[in-house]
């Protein structure tokens, strides 16, 4: 029960994006399409999930000196993982993403989260944990990737709905900003 | 005339903010005050050029002869975090006021996904030693820049009282990033 609320908790009370607002990089530039955003959100979430998990494993033998370069390295070999996995796997979406995917070491929540809660919560806990945000951080993608497509392109997950061009700016930069502006106000009126 | 374009393209075609999304939690988190925002941009400048030199030397004469090129990314955010501390150290030594003023910004850099982001594109489009350094100021710059005019339209708007209750602070910060983005697409075209 209580794990189940540590999942939840990171879906909906400390949603990564919209309230946490960290990891803005890959939020605001893998969401062209819902498909992106959703597979960038779940490769974050395999390597904050497994990131986790190792860190609280091994968080009381590493000295607190030298403690952040340790959880690096460690992120960094879950990192170069899933970009082999999905270079092999999923080549075209892997190509699409391009330098986003190794740029996930640098993603402020797989730290926070290692620091904040790994380091000082039992395994299991850490991986619902780092499942939790994941999924958050997975819904925020796909959801404004889901908001730019549909604006952009008129379609839903590469189906078109109307057969002629989109807003074209929500597909291009600027549409990212705007967009997710808008969606961290609903939030937060939601919220209230 | 090539580096000439080379710079053009950095700085405004390609601006690594506006349109590339790197470095964007800085550019959130650093742009309240033009004071801060300047000593951030110059920090970037300074490690990001550094940084992308010695990623450069470490992936042609140790991971490329080698055939460890999947080393990359755990071998660079290696390299970029203690290069940071090595910069502050020697900052510290030969010049303390320009230590005092970057100082505080430069631990922050590390996780600025700029400085990574930049370091793996350059190699990623087969730049040379020359081309690499300054496509890698010119990046800096273009850094610096996006986050003083962020940073002074910010200031402005921390003024105006007319904004509504849910989209204070954040959300309207991020439709101006949008707007801000959106001049700079002016800039397309002028360099293929």
């Amino acid at each position: 029960m209580k794990r189940l609320q540590i999942i939840l908790k990171g879906i909906f009370k400390e949603n990564p994006t919209f309230v946490l607002m960290l990891g803005m990089c890959p939020t605001l530039a893998t969401t062209s399409s819902a498909i992106n955003g959703m597979s960038m959100g779940l490769a974050t979430t395999f390597v904050l999930a497994l990131s986790n998990l190792t860190i609280s494993a091994v968080a009381k033998f590493i000295p607190d000196k030298v403690r952040i370069p340790s959880y690096i390295v460690i992120i960094a070999t879950f990192v170069t993982a899933i970009d082999l996995l999905m270079a092999g796997y999923i080549p075209d979406i892997h190509a699409t993403l391009g330098i986003f995917i190794p740029l996930i070491v640098v993603n402020c929540i797989v730290l926070a989260r290692a620091e904040s809660f790994a380091a000082k919560n039992s395994a299991v806990d850490s991986i619902c944990d780092g499942l939790g945000i994941g999924l958050g951080f997975t819904l925020a993608l796909t959801l404004l990737g889901f908001v730019r497509e549909l604006l952009g392109a008129y379609s839903v997950f590469g189906f078109k709905l109307i057969k002629t061009d989109g807003i074209i700016l929500f597909v291009l930069a600027p549409g990212a900003f705007i967009a997710l502006g808008y969606l961290i106000a609903i939030f937060k009126k939601i919220k209230k | 005339m090539e580096y000439i374009l080379l710079v053009v393209a950095a700085i405004f075609v390609n601006n690594v903010v506006l349109s590339q999304f790197l470095g964007i939690c800085p550019f959130l988190g650093v742009s309240n005050k033009v004071s801060t925002s300047l000593g951030m941009g110059g920090a970037v400048i300074f490690v990001l050029t550094i940084a992308a030199i010695v990623t450069y030397l470490i992936q042609n004469f140790i991971l490329a002869p080698l055939k460890i090129e999947y080393m990359q990314t755990v071998c660079f955010i290696l390299v970029i975090a203690s290069l940071v501390q090595m910069v502050e150290i020697v900052l510290k030594k030969v010049s303390i006021s320009l230590y005092q003023a970057l100082g505080i910004f430069l631990p922050l850099i590390t996780t600025n996904c700029a400085v990574l982001g930049i370091a793996l594109l350059s190699i990623q489009k087969g730049y040379n030693l020359a081309q690499t350094t300054v496509f890698a100021f010119a990046s800096g710059t273009g850094f610096a820049l996006a986050l003083l005019l962020f940073a002074g339209l910010r200031e402005q708007l921390e003024l105006s009282s007319n904004v509504p209750k849910s989209m204070k602070g954040m959300p309207v910060a991020m439709i101006v990033a949008g707007l801000l983005a959106m001049a700079f697409m002016g800039f397309s075209g002028v360099v293929k």
